[in-house]
C-alpha cells in the first residue's frame, strides 16, 4: 500500500505540481507533427523513388531511367548506410546551418530518412505481384500505366501496407532523438522535467507509456486495415 | 581447364562489383560536395537584422540551474532575465532554444541563434570560434562526492578516480586532464549528478552555483572545501558581429552597475526561492 501511495506521490510531485504534464503534451505535439508531416514527405519520395527504380527494371535501356535510377540508388544507399542521429545533426548544423527552425529541419530530416526505406518497402510490393498479371493486362490493350494502376498497385497495397506500418512506427519512436538539434518532442520533454525534478523514473517510464500507447494504437488500426483487405482473399 | 574458367568469371564478377561499388562512392562523394557548397552560407544575425525580424534567438542548455532550468513548463533562469533585457533593450521579443550545452557555440557560430547564453565560460578554445560579451559573473568549478566518502577529501585525491561530467563544459576540459581519471561525460549536469547519487561515479565536477542547486535536492551529497579554478561567464557571439557585440555589453554592463545580476542570482537560488515562498 506504502509503494503505491508512494509512487502516487511521486507522480504527483513530479507531473501535477507547476503543471509539468504541459510539458508532456507540448512536447507530444511536436512528436506527432514531426512524425506526420515526415510520413507524408517520406511516402511520396518514397513512391517517386520506387517508380523510377520499377520503371528502369522494365526498360533498361532507357538513357534518362537510367540516370534516374543511379540518383535513386545513390540516395537510398547514402540514407540506410548512416545513422538517423547523424543524418539529423549533418542536415541542422551543415546544409541548413542558418535555419534556427529545428521542427522544419526534423520534418524534412525523418521525411527524406523515411523516404529511402518507404521506396524499398514499394519496390518489394510491386515486385511482389506475378508479372503474369502484367502481361495479361497488357495483351488485354490497357496501357502500361493502365496495368500499373489499375492491375499491379491494388495487389501492391496488401503487400505494401504491414511494412509501411511497421516503417511509420519505426518513424514515431526514431523521432526521439530530435532533442539533439533543440527540438522539445516528448523525449526531451521528459528529460527537462527530469533535470527539473531530479526524478528519473516518473518522467521516464510515462514517456515510454505515451509512445507505446501510441505504437499499439497505430498497430490497430493497422489490423483493421489488413482484415478489410484480406476479405477479397477468401474465394 | 574448367577451373581456370571458372576463376576468370569469378574475377570480371568481382571487378564488376567493384566498378559498381566505385560509382556510388563517387556520387555520395559529389553529394557530400553539394552539402559543402551549402555549408558555406551561415548568416549573421546583427542588430539591423534582428531588429527586421522583431526577435533575438538566445541558445541555453536549460539544464543549469540557477542560470537556465525548467520551472513548470517554462525556461527560466539568471541568464534567460539578462537575456530578456538584451531584447527589451533592443525592442524585440526573445526566443529561447533549448539544446545540448556542445552544441551551442556551433549553433552561435553558424548563425543559427544571436546570442548563446548558458553559463558559459570564457576558455581558449571557444575564443577561437566565437567572440565573448563582457563577462557578468565570476564562479568557480567545485567537486561534489558522497557524504559517505572518506578518500576524496582533497581535489588532488581525484587522480585515478571516476568523474562525472557535462558533456563540452569547462569541467570536461578540466576533469581531461587528471591523471589516471575515468570521465564520464553526460548530456547535463544533473545527470552527471544522479550517477554520483546511485554509486556509479566517485566525483562531479561542476561549477559552485549549480552545485549549490544540487546539494540543496541531493541530501546524500556534500561539496570539497577546495575550489578547483576561477570561471568567467560571458555572452557568445558570432565572431565579428561587432553591433551586437556592443549592444549586448551596453545592456550587460547596465545590469552589472544596477546590481540586477546579483539580485537575479539570489532571486534564482535556493535561497531566493525559499524566501519567496
Amino acid at each position: 500500500m506504502t509503494f503505491f501511495s508512494d509512487i502516487l506521490a511521486r507522480f504527483y510531485r513530479t507531473l501535477i505540481v507547476k503543471d509539468r504534464w504541459l510539458l508532456l503534451l507540448r512536447g507530444l505535439r511536436v512528436t506527432l507533427i514531426i512524425a506526420a508531416v515526415s510520413l507524408v514527405i517520406g511516402v511520396a519520395l518514397g513512391v517517386i523513388v520506387a517508380v523510377v527504380k520499377v520503371a528502369h527494371s522494365q526498360k533498361p535501356k532507357s538513357a534518362a531511367l537510367k540516370i534516374l535510377n543511379a540518383v535513386c540508388s545513390v540516395y537510398i544507399n547514402v540514407i540506410r548506410g548512416t545513422p538517423m542521429v547523424v543524418q539529423l545533426m549533418i542536415m541542422y548544423f551543415v546544409v541548413f546551418a542558418s535555419s534556427s527552425n529545428g521542427v522544419a529541419v526534423a520534418i524534412l530530416a525523418f521525411g527524406i530518412n523515411s523516404g529511402a526505406y518507404v521506396a524499398e518497402i514499394m519496390r518489394a510490393g510491386i515486385l511482389a505481384v506475378d508479372r503474369g498479371q502484367t502481361e495479361a493486362g497488357r495483351s488485354l490493350g490497357l496501357s502500361s500505366f493502365q496495368t500499373m494502376k489499375e492491375i499491379v498497385l491494388p495487389q501492391a497495397i496488401k503487400n505494401i501496407l504491414p511494412a509501411l506500418c511497421n516503417e511509420f512506427i519505426t518513424l514515431l519512436k526514431e523521432t526521439s532523438v530530435a532533442g539533439y538539434i533543440a527540438v522539445e518532442d516528448l523525449t526531451k520533454a521528459g528529460d527537462m522535467i527530469r533535470y527539473s525534478t531530479y526524478d528519473a523514473f516518473v518522467p521516464l517510464v510515462v514517456v515510454a507509456l505515451i509512445y507505446l500507447v501510441m505504437v499499439l494504437g497505430l498497430t490497430k488500426i493497422v489490423g483493421i486495415f489488413e482484415r478489410r483487405l484480406a476479405r477479397s482473399d477468401n474465394r | 581447364m574448367p577451373y581456370g574458367i571458372k576463376t576468370a568469371d569469378f574475377n570480371t564478377e568481382e571487378h564488376n562489383i567493384m566498378k559498381k561499388f566505385i560509382r556510388i562512392l563517387t556520387l555520395a562523394l559529389i553529394a557530400t560536395l553539394c552539402i559543402g557548397a551549402f555549408a558555406g552560407c551561415g548568416k549573421t544575425p546583427t542588430v539591423d537584422t534582428i531588429r527586421k525580424e522583431g526577435k533575438i534567438v538566445m541558445l541555453t542548455n536549460a539544464a543549469f540551474p540557477p542560470f537556465e532550468y525548467v520551472d513548470g513548463s517554462d525556461i527560466v533562469g539568471v541568464d534567460v532575465d539578462i537575456a530578456r533585457e538584451i531584447a527589451a533593450d533592443l525592442g524585440v521579443e526573445l526566443e529561447i532554444q533549448n539544446m545540448e550545452f556542445d552544441g551551442i557555440v556551433g549553433a552561435v557560430q553558424s548563425g543559427k541563434g544571436a546570442i548563446g547564453v548558458a553559463g558559459m565560460s570564457i576558455n581558449e578554445e571557444r575564443l577561437q570560434s566565437v567572440d565573448f560579451s563582457v563577462e557578468y559573473v565570476k564562479s568557480k568549478l567545485v567537486v561534489l562526492v558522497s557524504s559517505d566518502n572518506t578518500e576524496i577529501t582533497t581535489p588532488d585525491a581525484l587522480t585515478g578516480k571516476s568523474i562525472a561530467v557535462q558533456t563540452g563544459t569547462t569541467s570536461d576540459v578540466f576533469a581531461s586532464d587528471i591523471k589516471d581519471a575515468t570521465i564520464s561525460r553526460y548530456k547535463s549536469f544533473l545527470d552527471a549528478a544522479s550517477a554520483l547519487n546511485s554509486g556509479k561515479v566517485d566525483a562531479v565536477i561542476v561549477d559552485e552555483m549549480t552545485a549549490a542547486e544540487i546539494l540543496s535536492a541531493n541530501a546524500i551529497l556534500v561539496q570539497l572545501a577546495d575550489p578547483l579554478t576561477e570561471e568567467r561567464y560571458a555572452i557568445a557571439i558570432q565572431k565579428g558581429n561587432k553591433t551586437l557585440l556592443d549592444a549586448v555589453n551596453t545592456t550587460l554592463n547596465r545590469l552589472i552597475s544596477e546590481g540586477k545580476i546579483d539580485e537575479y542570482i539570489y532571486n534564482h537560488t535556493a535561497a531566493g526561492t525559499e524566501a519567496e515562498g
